[in-house]
């Protein structure tokens, strides 16, 4: 007898039919359990395609993609929306260049599907050349930027900068008017539906409400009496009313007590609204990642000389983010669900304009199943960029692993 | 202690300076209204964006509709331009505060006129739709009066006073009926059509709406019967008597220049009229109280060129070939063709 006989050959790769054998047909039960799956699979998608591509009516999504994206904003200033999407395509390509994997996969998603929007052979008269030129170009933009982001020289400051300018031209100056500038007649907030708005309310809320609520986290930690029961009581006052009711109190009862001419815009209302209860979540997220750092760490902290400013914010922070970013993630995403209450208070975000559609004319009303499933698509894919980016994030700082 | 208590002094204080109001809402009096559309040039509506033929969106996002030409209406006699409106999307609760608190000028928002209504939330103009809540029904069922819906299934949204008066109606006639109630005002029709209720009910505007959109509308019929009153009025906040009676004064003359068949396209030649109350309508001719309403004499005229007369209106939207479904005139037939559409002269 060999060696060569008492080594053992690793087993080879079971075969399709062994898989099969293993995983799906072990017993009868599992049998029976697998021929039942795979009929109802297939009935269930033989179905689904075919309401899809022949019995659904997509006539009311086809037929007026710019009410979906842009709302009621005049069609003779259509240049302003456009110029807005081109810089945000442009940025989006920077963030890709300049944070690679985060914005990778919603940036290349984009360009294909404004590139698809700005080829595909719609009958819609309101899409015109002009509109579909600037959806063609944005993928170039897309890439361009991503070209740019990756050079050395350009860092994630620089974007965030970029983005923060952008964010400050296009929605205080580009896409309202000032009444100053004659090419830049004011267009009212109460023309503006659509995706924009949606996206206006949900970046906003998500943006402004972060800080509040790490900041009320803080407080609700503090030793400074005042500044911990103002934290205790702005959180559990909001936390405890529903968002329906504080969007009414801001559009509605908040009204009631300003003078007619100093009166807040109806979108600013809802996204003060929206930041409010946001902030007293994340509040409460961000001060479950606090309370897991130990105590160790501040007196480390201290012993090194910090002060209370510094360890707050290079030592306790980051850690306590780092440890809470699925949940505030969560927040975040429910937030971006949560903006379709607006239409509560007459604000047609997404859902308000998809309302409006079905009234477009009559044979439209009963089409309610095609766009709303249109509207849960789009809702969809961003929620889903922002649940993967998170992911990544999670795996980069190596939360979890250690 | 004393530590704990003056913090939640300060908390409280801290929380009334930042919701007590440091200015009352100011008062409508006379003339403000108009002072301030004709400073802001333009007249702010409340309206509606997701009902069919009365105040909806166009392909273009251009707000359309019967309401919304009364808006146009209101801002052509007042700024001489029809798309000197700023439409705000006001939903069902809305409608109330944007009122009391003056947020709009005006409601053209398919609002029925109650006494309720007008004590508490504003001045109600004039009726420009007389609507009520009937019933639809398959034209197979045989179903005509009321007491054949005796024991039948009726769709119908909860909560509403469309339920009240079904229930009421019902309970009148001593007839039984089985309530399928929904939320959502497109789950009723959906329910409707799928054959689970019998009936559907709702105001018959709605209901004809709904009709045109079904793949079969000669297989449902409205029936003639009217269980309820109502009549759909644009409003203005309380105080400013002026502003109230321009927005009178504008669907009067809208009404009257049916009456005298003077329409959008001949508005011009008939400042010519040898009829003297044309004349006067159209302000070549004598003061109709334009002076007093800060307007110019030429404002109905106005109006009239923009969106037509009231018919004319009508029309556009509910007639034969019109933007959006038939509704036959009815109740809104002019008085002198046996309707209810009535207006004092112009003079």
């Amino acid at each position: 007898m060999s060696d060569a006989s008492e080594i053992l050959a690793p087993p080879s790769p079971p075969g399709f039919y062994e898989w099969l054998r293993k995983n799906l047909f072990s017993n009868w039960f599992n049998a029976l359990l697998t021929i039942f799956s795979l009929v109802f699979l297939y009935l269930a998608l033989v179905n689904v395609i075919r309401w899809m591509f022949f019995t659904a009516d997509w006539r009311p999504v086809t037929g007026s993609p710019l009410l979906f994206l842009i709302g009621q904003y005049p069609r003779d200033q259509l240049w302003r929306p456009g110029l807005s999407l081109l810089i945000c395509a442009l940025l989006i390509g920077m963030s890709w260049g300049v944070w690679e994997r985060y914005v990778k996969a919603f940036a290349i998603f984009l360009g294909i599907l404004l590139g698809v929007l700005a080829l595909i052979p719609l009958e819609t008269p309101t899409i015109t050349l002009v509109v579909r030129a600037v959806f063609l170009v944005c993928p170039f933009l897309i890439f361009g930027g991503f070209w740019v982001g990756r050079r050395s020289g350009v860092q994630g400051r620089h974007v965030t900068t970029l983005w923060l300018i952008a964010a400050i031209f296009i929605l205080l100056v580009l896409l309202p008017g000032l009444s100053s500038i004659p090419a830049l007649p004011v267009v009212p907030t109460t023309a503006w539906g659509g995706l924009l708005v949606t996206l206006l309310l949900a970046i906003g809320g998500i943006v402004l409400s972060f800080p509040i609520g790490v900041l009320l986290a803080l407080g609700r930690r503090s030793s400074l009496p005042v500044v911990k029961l103002f934290s205790i009581l702005f959180i559990e006052v909001v936390r405890g009313v529903p968002l329906v009711t504080i969007l009414f109190m801001f559009s509605i009862i908040l009204t009631l007590f300003m003078p007619a001419e100093s009166r807040i815009d109806r979108i600013l209302r809802a996204l003060m609204a929206m930041v409010f209860f946001s902030a007293a979540y994340t509040a409460e997220n961000v001060r479950g990642g606090l309370q897991a750092i130990p105590e160790g760490q501040v007196e480390a902290a201290k012993a090194l000389g910090l002060s209370g400013l510094q360890i707050t914010s290079f030592i306790v922070l980051p850690q306590a983010l780092r440890l809470v970013i699925p949940n505030i993630v969560g927040q975040f995403i429910s937030l971006f669900k949560d903006t379709t209450l607006v239409i509560i208070v007459g604000i047609n975000d997404l859902l308000g304009i998809g309302n409006a559609v079905l009234n477009l004319q009559p044979d439209f009303v009963r089409l309610q199943m095609e766009v709303y499933l249109f509207i849960t698509a789009i809702f969809w894919v961003f929620s889903y960029f922002m649940s993967y980016a998170s992911l990544e994030l999670e795996k980069a700082l190596g939360v979890g692993e250690r | 202690m004393s530590r704990k208590l003056l913090s939640v002094i300060l908390v409280f204080t801290f929380l009334f300076a930042a919701f007590v109001p440091s200015a009352l809402a100011q008062e409508t009096g006379y003339g403000t209204i108009l002072t301030r559309v004709l400073e802001r040039g333009k007249v702010v509506c409340g309206i509606h964006t997701e009902l069919l033929g009365f105040g909806y969106l166009d392909a273009n996002g251009r707000n359309v509709g019967f309401d919304i030409d009364l808006c146009r209406a209101v801002a052509a006699a007042v700024l001489g331009d029809p798309e000197a409106i700023e439409p705000v999307p006001l939903t069902a609760a809305d409608r109330g505060p944007a009122l009391q608190t003056g947020e709009v000028d005006l409601i053209t928002r398919n609002m029925t006129w109650t006494s309720k209504r007008d004590a508490e939330w504003g001045n109600f103009t004039w009726i420009v739709f007389y609507d009520g809540q009937g019933f639809l029904v398959r034209a197979d069922e045989g179903i005509q009066t009321l007491q054949d819906m005796d024991g039948a299934s009726v769709c119908v949204t909860t909560g509403t006073t469309t339920e009240k008066n079904l229930a009421t109606s019902f309970a009148d006639a001593g007839l039984t009926y089985e309530a399928v109630t929904f939320e959502e005002t497109s789950a009723v029709y959906g329910a409707y059509e799928e054959g689970r209720c019998d009936v559907a009910t709702s105001d018959k505007s709605q209901l004809a709406a709904v009709r045109a959109g079904f793949e079969n509308p000669d297989d449902h019929v409205i029936l003639d019967i009217t269980i309820s009153k109502e009549p759909l009025t644009p409003a203005v906040p309380s105080g400013d008597d002026q502003w109230f009676d321009i927005v009178k004064v504008v669907m009067w003359a809208l009404i009257n220049a049916e009456d005298y068949g003077v329409t959008s396209a001949n508005v011009e030649e008939m400042k010519a009229s040898e009829d003297a109350t044309i004349r006067m309508l159209l302000g070549v001719e004598g003061d109709w109280g334009n002076v007093q309403l800060g307007l110019g004499a030429d404002a109905l005229a106005n109006a009239i060129a923009a969106v037509g007369n009231y018919g004319e209106i009508y029309n556009r939207y509910f007639g034969e070939g019109g933007l959006a479904f038939v509704f036959p005139r009815g109740l809104n037939e002019l008085w002198s063709n046996g309707g209810l559409i009535y207006a004092p002269p112009i003079k």
